[in-house]
């Protein structure tokens, strides 16, 4: 007998209310199933994952809310310096999201409205293409992952990137910790003691939550938004017909940033 | 024959002991980046290759220029080259040297650097970069090894020497090409995203490597009893102009697609680079319009007989030449390629003063090793002229 | 043999530089490390395999982990007796071995190794 999705779900909500890790509660009520249950989560077993983000649904506070939300989730400190900003989501203009695209009759409501991006895990990605060591790679769910093992830190894939998504480790992130000005603006990091840090000199970037797919849980941003607002950011699989994504698709006119570019991104806007 | 480069004048040593003091502040300014991450040189977010990669760029350049002495012997049968192949070959290889450091001092992690090798991925131009520059320094090495210790012994090189010569001439055309690939493959850069990317570089690099390689051997007249030649150094001067007059016939073709297709892609980086962008000056502005100024003076100093069959004439225009291209290329190549980025905005760079060091220290140790090349040539040349 | 005194001379005074780590090091061999276990991990007993095998090569174990879960997302490592266990160095050797200094670094110090694995992956807030 395998844990189904939502016996797993209530296992591992429950279990954070008592403090323990999603994998000691489910030894602890399961031992020995998890192997099993987990292929039977619909959220570990995607073939192409893909994001809408409904952009008369998001505001401000939900988008401050999932950049935090990723961020501390990750371990993703603020530098406080533009030169050598790392950011994995984050927020934009239309104007600058969507390059070209802009003309100066556009209305107020999309002129001034602000788009949330992140790495669109494109079905076609030129970083996978260049990067020398395969230290970024698509994953067989459509993720383009990172391998920060590997990385060597040639920054091939910054340049490669269309949409500004990846971020290089200037320095040792960890100097956070001993930097007077930065510890004040990161005064709990490493917020996640659950997931490393990076190390300098190396690319790193938004992963789609892989480590929390692999759990059955959704991408932290998108479950930050959904207590707010529901299907504010709908994340799911495009390869399933019946799937929420394909759902919202079906029903709504989407963009996405630079398709004539043929990167194939899987992040859509409703606008 | 590497005993010749220890027996030397004071001028040589003085030479040497200079450009030593040079590779070591490099190398305590590379100890000071290693220990501080990228984050001290200028580079950031949105321009996030630099001057490194730039003078990379250049000097791949001028390696595959040696091929402009290598190609009339060989393929033409210009007998007169056969003198001074070998400056070009030991050119190429100090040039391949920097290039490789010029990647080194770019990593972000370089004790991982032997990942290319144990995880090679064949769709990265990196990968293959790294391969033919490797190989064709190989090449270099060997040729110009064997066929001035035959010429020292005074026997014809062997066979099998002159088949690697045959391999290197398209050999010194890859290594540029794939270069250019490093670049004009990637979607979304617009000013990179050009077909003539390639032939560009080429032209440039048979323009800047010759026009060096003349500089050189004016150079090695002065200080030795070894004259490189006059006709040598007339020919190498007509393929500096034919090469430079179509690098910029190259530049104005790009200029013509840009600005006549008024797509604002292909135009903003132009844009950048000679004026300035979004109303952000451009602190590139005054090196591209100086790389313009150099351009002019040099197609004048060369396109001119008179003044290109004078060798201090043609000196100077080589050096125009040099500089011309080196701003360009080691420059506004790269940078530009970067402004405005993804998203349109514009984030500039300067290269900070350690970066700017470090570089130094890797030029000094090109040169180190071309001084000592050169001494043994210039040793062995007396040694068979006597 | 020319010059025969200088070079011998030469090769004494090489050899004796060459030497000087032993001998000077002669008789202050360190002590064995010993590496403390926690009383989570006393209490469980079996690590995710027999101790010989963690003991001597368990940076093989995590080297093949950080693989297999980073590339191939398979996060989940069944142990001989069939316990699943959640890969991770951080969040499941960490978890019992809460005791860095005491556990990891005293063989690492005495060796003189330096992994790399700390640069990224956070260390357990220990106790003084």
């Amino acid at each position: 007998m395998g844990l189904d999705r939502r016996k797993f779900l209530k296992i591992v909500g429950l279990s954070t209310l008592f403090g323990l890790g999603g994998k000691a509660a489910i030894d602890m009520f399961a031992p020995g199933e998890l192997e099993a249950s987990v292929e039977t989560i619909p959220l570990t077993a995607g073939k192409r994952w893909a994001m809408v983000i409904d952009v008369h649904k998001i505001d401000e506070t939900i988008i401050k809310k999932c950049v935090e939300a990723c961020h501390r989730e990750h371990n993703v400190p603020d530098l406080e310096s533009k030169k050598e900003e790392i950011k994995w989501i984050w927020k934009e203009d239309y104007e600058h999201s969507f390059p070209g695209r802009h003309h100066e009759y556009v209305g107020e409501d999309v002129e001034h409205g602000s788009f949330l991006l992140l790495c669109n895990h494109c079905s076609n990605p030129p970083c996978c293409r260049v990067c020398p060591t395969k230290a970024t790679w698509q994953r067989e769910d459509g993720i383009v992952m990172m391998d920060q093992h590997r990385c060597i830190g040639c920054r091939f894939c910054m340049a490669a990137c269309p949409f500004g998504a990846r971020s290089f480790n200037w320095g040792d992130p960890r100097r956070v910790l001993e930097d007077k000005d930065l510890k004040e603006l990161n005064p709990d990091y490493p917020t996640n003691r659950d997931y490393p840090t990076r190390s300098k000199g190396v690319v790193e970037k938004c992963t789609f939550c892989a480590e929390r797919l692999a759990k059955g849980q959704l991408p932290a941003c998108v479950e930050a938004a959904n207590t707010v607002k529901k299907d504010a950011l709908v994340f799911g699989d495009l390869d399933e017909p019946d799937s929420n994504v394909r759902a919202v698709l079906r029903n709504h006119y989407t963009i996405r940033r630079k398709p004539e570019l043929g990167t194939n991104p899987n992040v859509f806007y409703i606008v | 024959m590497l005993e010749m480069a220890l027996k030397g004048r004071q001028g040589y040593w003085g030479l040497l002991i200079f450009l030593l003091a040079i590779m070591g502040v490099g190398f305590v300014s590379y100890l000071y980046q290693f220990s501080e991450g990228l984050r001290i040189t200028g580079m950031s977010r949105d321009v996030s290759w630099g001057f490194y990669i730039g003078q990379l760029t250049y000097f791949v350049g001028v390696a595959a220029g040696g091929v402009m002495v290598v190609l009339p012997c060989y393929l033409h049968d210009y007998k007169a080259f056969a003198r001074i192949t070998i400056l070009g070959e030991f050119l190429a290889v100090a040039s391949v040297v920097m290039c490789g450091l010029f990647v080194i001092v770019d990593l972000g992690n370089l004790p991982r650097m032997l990942n290319i090798m144990i995880y090679p991925n064949p769709t990265s131009i990196l990968f293959w970069d790294m391969i033919v520059l490797n190989v064709y320094m190989l090449l270099n090495i060997i040729i110009g090894w064997n066929v001035l210790s035959a010429e020292r012994k005074g026997v014809h090189y062997q066979k099998w020497v002159k088949v690697l010569i045959y391999i290197s001439i398209p050999w010194a055309f890859s290594i540029h090409t794939v270069t250019a690939f490093l670049y004009a493959g990637i979607p979304g850069r617009h000013y990179w995203l050009t077909a003539i990317m390639a032939a560009r570089f080429l032209s440039s690099a048979f323009a800047s490597g010759p026009a060096l390689l003349i500089l050189l051997c004016l150079i090695v007249r002065k200080v030795s009893n070894f004259d490189p030649g006059k006709e040598q150094i007339r020919t190498l001067g007509g393929i500096v102009a034919y090469a430079f007059i179509l690098n910029m016939f190259f530049l104005l073709l790009e200029l013509f697609t840009a600005f006549y297709s008024q797509i604002p892609g292909h135009m903003h980086s132009f844009e950048y680079l000679f004026s300035g962008l979004e109303g952000h000056g451009s602190v590139l502005a005054p090196w591209m319009w100086a790389s313009i100024g150099f351009a002019v003076v040099a197609l004048v100093l060369l396109i001119v007989p008179a003044t290109r069959r004078r060798e201090d004439i043609l000196a100077v225009g080589c050096a125009a030449v040099i500089a011309s291209t080196w701003i360009d290329k080691g420059f506004g190549l790269v940078i530009g390629g970067f402004i405005p980025n993804p998203f349109g905005r514009v984030f500039e760079y300067w290269p900070t003063t350690p970066e700017v060091l470090i570089s130094a220290g890797v030029w000094a140790t090109g040169f180190f090793i071309l001084t000592v090349l050169y001494k043994i040539v210039i040793s062995v040349k007396e040694e068979v002229g006597a | 043999m020319y010059d025969g005194g200088k070079i011998i001379t030469g090769l004494i005074i090489g050899i004796g530089l060459f030497l000087f780590p032993f001998y000077y090091n002669a008789g202050k061999a360190a002590k064995a490390p010993d590496p403390e276990l926690t009383a989570k991990a006393k209490e469980a007993k079996e690590c995710v395999m027999e101790k010989a095998y963690m003991t001597a090569n368990h940076f093989s174990l995590l080297d093949e982990w950080r693989h297999t879960v980073v590339r191939d997302a398979d996060r989940y490592y069944t142990a001989k007796n069939g316990k699943v266990y959640y890969k991770s160095l951080q969040v499941t050797c960490l978890d019992c071995h809460s005791n860095k200094s005491k556990f990891c670094d005293k063989c690492h110090d005495y060796v003189d190794v330096d992994p790399y694995c700390w640069d990224c992956h956070i260390e357990p807030e220990e106790k003084k």
